[in-house]
This record gives C-alpha cells, sequence and structure tokens, in this order.
C-alpha cells in the first residue's frame, strides 16, 4: 500500500513541476545555474572515472583474448561496444545519481526544513516548478552530453593504455572501434543516458521535497535519493535494453 | 478581515484542531497563543493554505481559500506576507536578493529602478538598508527577522502573518519585533495575525487575543482583559511565567 501511495505521490509531483508554472522567463537563467551545478561541477568525476574505467576494460579484454585466432582489433571492438552499450551511460548515471542525486536531495531537504520551500508557497509562487522544474531541465540536458564525454574518454583510456603497455596496438584498436560500427548504438546510448537524468533528477528532488524533520531526516532523504536513483536507472536500464535492442 | 470557519484538522489518529473559528479585522495585530502542541502553528498554517484543512474554509474579505480557482488563490497569496519562525531567508541570496525575490517573481510589469527603491524603502523601514549587501548567514537572528519582516511587506501585502516572531530572541530585541510588527500593522493598515506563546507579545501588541486549548479556541478578547479571564487553562497559561503573577 505504502509503495502505491509513494508511485502516486511521486506522479502528482510531477505533474506538479509542469501544471500552473510560472512564466517561460524566469527558467533560463535558473536552468543555466542547474547545468553548471550538474555538468560542469561533475566534469572531474566523471572524467577520471570513464579513463580508468576504459583502461581497466582494454587490459582486462586484452588479457582474456589471448587466442591467436582472434585478431588483436576484436579488443577494439569490444572495449567501444561496452563503453557505448553499458559503460559510458549506465556506469557515468550510476556515479552522478551519488553526486548529482545526493546533492540536489540535500538541497532542496534542507529548504524544506528551513521553511524556504513553504516561503515560496506562501508568496504565490509554484516552488515544485520554480525549484524542481530547471533541475530536471539542467540533468536532462548535462547529463547525456557527459554520458558523451565518458564515452570518449573511456575510449581514449583504452587507447593510451594499450600503448603504454603493449597490450594492444593503437592501429589495432582503432581498427577495432571502426569495425562494424553501429551508429544505432550512439543513439542508444543517449537514449539511456536521457532516461537515467530524467530518473536521477526527479527521484532525488522528490526525496528532498518531501523531507520532514531536521537534519537527520536531510541525511535519510540523500540516502534514499541514492539508492533509489541506483535502482531506478538499473531497472530502466533493463527495460530499454530489452525494448531497443 | 479574515475569517476562519470551523477548521478541522487531524495527522493519523491524533485531532490537532477541533473546529476553530474565529475573526480577524482589519488594522489589528490579532494574537493566536496556547501551550506547545495546542495547533497554533497548523492553524496558522491553514490560514495561508500551506496545510488543507479536513474541514473549515479561510475568506480573506469574503473570497474562500480552498473553494476559490488557482488563480484567485495565487490573487489571494500575493496580497500576504510571512515572517516564519525561522526567517526562511533564501540562504544563497543577499539580504537585498532576498527582499525583491516576491518582485522579481511576482512583479512582472515593473522597472528594475522601482524594484529596487522598494526593497531598500522596506530595508529602511525595519533598519537595515546598511546591511542589505549582506548574506544571511553573516546577520544576527534579530536582524534576520527582520530581513524576514521586510520581504514580507515589500508586496505591500493587505495580509501579515508570523509564526512565533521572537522564537530564539532576547528580551529587548523581542520587544523591537513586536513594535515592528505593530507599527507595520497601522501603517499599512493590514489584517496582521501574530501566533506566539509570549506573553510579553501578549501585553504588548495584542489588540484581538485567541487562545487554543487542546484544539478548540479556548477563549477570546483583547489583551486587558486576558487577565481576568476565568477560564482555567488560560490562566494556567498566563500565570505560568512568575512575573505575570507578580505583576498582579
Amino acid at each position: 500500500m505504502n509503495i502505491i501511495q509513494n508511485w502516486g505521490k511521486y506522479f502528482l509531483f510531477l505533474s506538479s513541476t509542469v501544471r500552473n508554472r510560472e512564466p517561460f522567463r524566469v527558467y533560463p537563467s535558473l536552468i543555466l545555474d542547474e547545468m553548471v551545478k550538474i555538468g560542469t561541477n561533475s566534469l572531474v568525476i566523471v572524467a577520471i572515472v570513464s579513463t580508468f574505467i576504459g583502461m581497466v576494460t582494454c587490459l582486462q579484454t586484452a588479457d582474456n583474448l589471448v587466442s591467436p585466432l582472434v585478431p588483436m582489433s576484436v579488443i577494439g571492438t569490444i572495449c567501444r561496444d561496452m563503453t557505448l552499450l553499458e559503460l559510458a551511460p549506465t556506469f557515468t548515471c550510476v556515479v552522478l545519481a551519488g553526486k548529482v542525486g545526493s546533492n540536489l536531495a540535500g538541497e532542496i531537504g534542507s529548504m524544506r526544513i528551513t521553511e524556504q520551500i513553504d516561503a515560496i508557497d506562501v508568496m504565490g509562487i509554484n516552488s515544485s516548478s520554480y525549484l524542481i522544474l530547471p533541475k530536471i531541465i539542467a540533468a536532462c540536458i548535462m547529463i547525456p552530453a557527459l554520458c558523451i564525454l565518458a564515452a570518449f574518454l573511456s575510449l581514449m583510456g583504452g587507447y593510451l593504455i594499450g600503448e603504454i603497455t603493449g597490450a594492444i596496438s593503437p592501429t589495432d584498436f582503432v581498427a577495432g572501434i571502426r569495425n562494424g560500427f553501429r551508429p544505432f548504438n550512439v543513439f542508444f546510448a543517449l537514449t539511456k543516458s536521457f532516461v537515467f537524468a530524467f530518473l536521477i533528477s526527479t527521484i532525488s528532488s522528490y526525496k528532498g521535497y518531501f523531507t520532514f524533520g531536521g537534519a537527520l531526516e536531510i541525511g535519510q532523504a540523500s540516502t534514499k535519493a541514492v539508492t533509489n536513483s541506483v535502482i531506478g536507472i538499473l531497472i530502466a536500464d533493463l527495460i530499454l535494453a530489452k525494448i531497443m535492442i | 478581515m479574515i475569517e476562519i470557519v470551523n477548521i478541522k484538522k487531524t495527522f493519523g489518529d491524533r485531532a490537532v484542531l477541533k473546529g476553530v473559528s474565529g475573526r480577524f479585522e482589519n488594522g489589528n495585530n490579532s494574537l493566536i497563543i496556547g501551550a506547545s502542541g495546542t495547533g497554533k502553528s497548523v492553524l496558522l498554517k491553514c490560514i495561508v493554505g500551506l496545510i488543507q484543512p479536513d474541514e473549515g474554509d479561510v475568506l480573506f474579505d469574503g473570497r474562500s481559500l480552498f473553494k476559490s480557482s488557482i488563480n484567485e488563490v495565487k490573487k489571494i497569496r500575493r496580497e500576504m506576507g510571512m515572517l516564519f519562525q525561522g526567517s526562511a531567508l533564501f540562504d544563497s541570496l543577499s539580504v537585498f536578493e532576498n527582499v525583491r525575490f516576491p518582485l522579481d517573481m511576482l512583479m512582472h510589469g515593473m522597472q528594475e529602478a522601482e524594484k529596487n527603491d522598494q526593497v531598500m524603502h522596506s530595508l529602511e523601514r525595519v533598519g537595515l538598508a546598511p546591511a542589505a549587501h549582506k548574506m544571511p548567514a553573516e546577520i544576527s537572528g534579530g536582524m534576520r527577522k527582520r530581513v524576514g519582516i521586510a520581504r514580507a511587506i515589500v508586496m505591500n501585502p493587505k495580509y501579515l502573518f508570523c509564526d512565533e516572531p521572537n522564537s530564539g530572541l532576547d528580551p529587548m530585541t523581542s520587544i523591537k519585533i513586536d513594535e515592528l510588527i505593530s507599527d507595520i500593522t497601522d501603517e499599512f493598515n493590514m489584517t496582521t495575525i501574530v501566533v506566539t506563546h509570549d506573553m510579553n507579545s501578549v501585553m504588548g501588541i495584542g489588540e484581538y487575543v485567541m487562545f487554543l486549548h487542546e484544539g478548540l479556541k479556548e477563549w477570546e478578547g483583547d489583551s486587558n482583559s486576558i487577565l481576568h479571564s476565568k477560564s482555567q487553562a488560560l490562566r494556567e497559561f498566563v500565570f505560568a511565567s512568575k512575573i505575570m503573577e507578580k505583576l498582579l
């Protein structure tokens, strides 16, 4: 029963962000601010994680492909497909669920318990639309962009570590990346990252918006925001894989 | 004038408000008092529409808050100003920007210079013009309350609501805040409702006092007659302070 109530509350919350919203001119500056917070401020962590994941993927794949019958370029192909299909969108979004999700829930939760959201409501401003909608839009723009960057850096990581360790030559790696490339996989990765961005921003905002109590509850809301976002990402990942591939 | 009609509110099994009615006249400082947990803040949140009551209605000069269209409710809300218990200032905005926030959001046709003038006028009214550039974290609790008042009056509201304006303040600052609220009410001819349990406020600015006890209106009247009330619960509340006992 509680789960059904929560789902109902979540969808009502989502509809409240677009119903009776504020005039359009209010949003551009808010969206830009959120794009910086969500996107620019996550560049370093995304760059580090994706580069290292790319390196590890390349080394482990090379280590497992020892048959003389398998051309070395297959390592590049495997790295490319793993990166595009799973690592760049899903892994990056799991990392961002931790960073962005906890940040959103904490920020909105503290606004709730210090009555700042009530103050906005009393002024006759739709607080969910004013506070949440810019975050959702910014996340849906910036997180796919971060995933593109993550895919690029991941492949670059594989390329570099292959050359440095001698696991695979740059020529073989690039040939593998080009071999049998399906542009649809890029579309698939972007679709996934867009859906995950929506889930991270809405679930985390929802958890923050309905925080009641004090500092302890803000911490709990942040934790729930991260865990629920990650679960949401994994379920959506499965559903999208089933539907789209 | 604000009229509340048979407000009832239950949280789980606990009936917090059991049918409270009353009228708060224009130009008056109306106080809602009562011990902790009697439903004062819940009643105030019902009056401003932050909590939907289970039953009853709130009428702002005859306009229903809970039966009107969304646009009408927005219109009523834009005539409200509210000072919250913790001031509820936006941490990321300066004092000036906090006070300007309602104008930026709601006064679309207003010129920038006009907005700035209005903000400075509000800040001067509460004596905080020199602190306009400071951040909320850099000012004292009493100053935060005054910024909260400046933000509440910047739109020239018809109705002012104050939730525990003296909580966490020393007696001297409390008196200053009370006087400020009272002066502003007279100056703007507003309908002001203050929720408090501070007897200094009651005796200082209370023109109409509503005493809540166990979710019901136990007593109403002016601050002069409060000391002679026959309500046992009210007498216990008023004379819990030894100073009040000595005054009599």
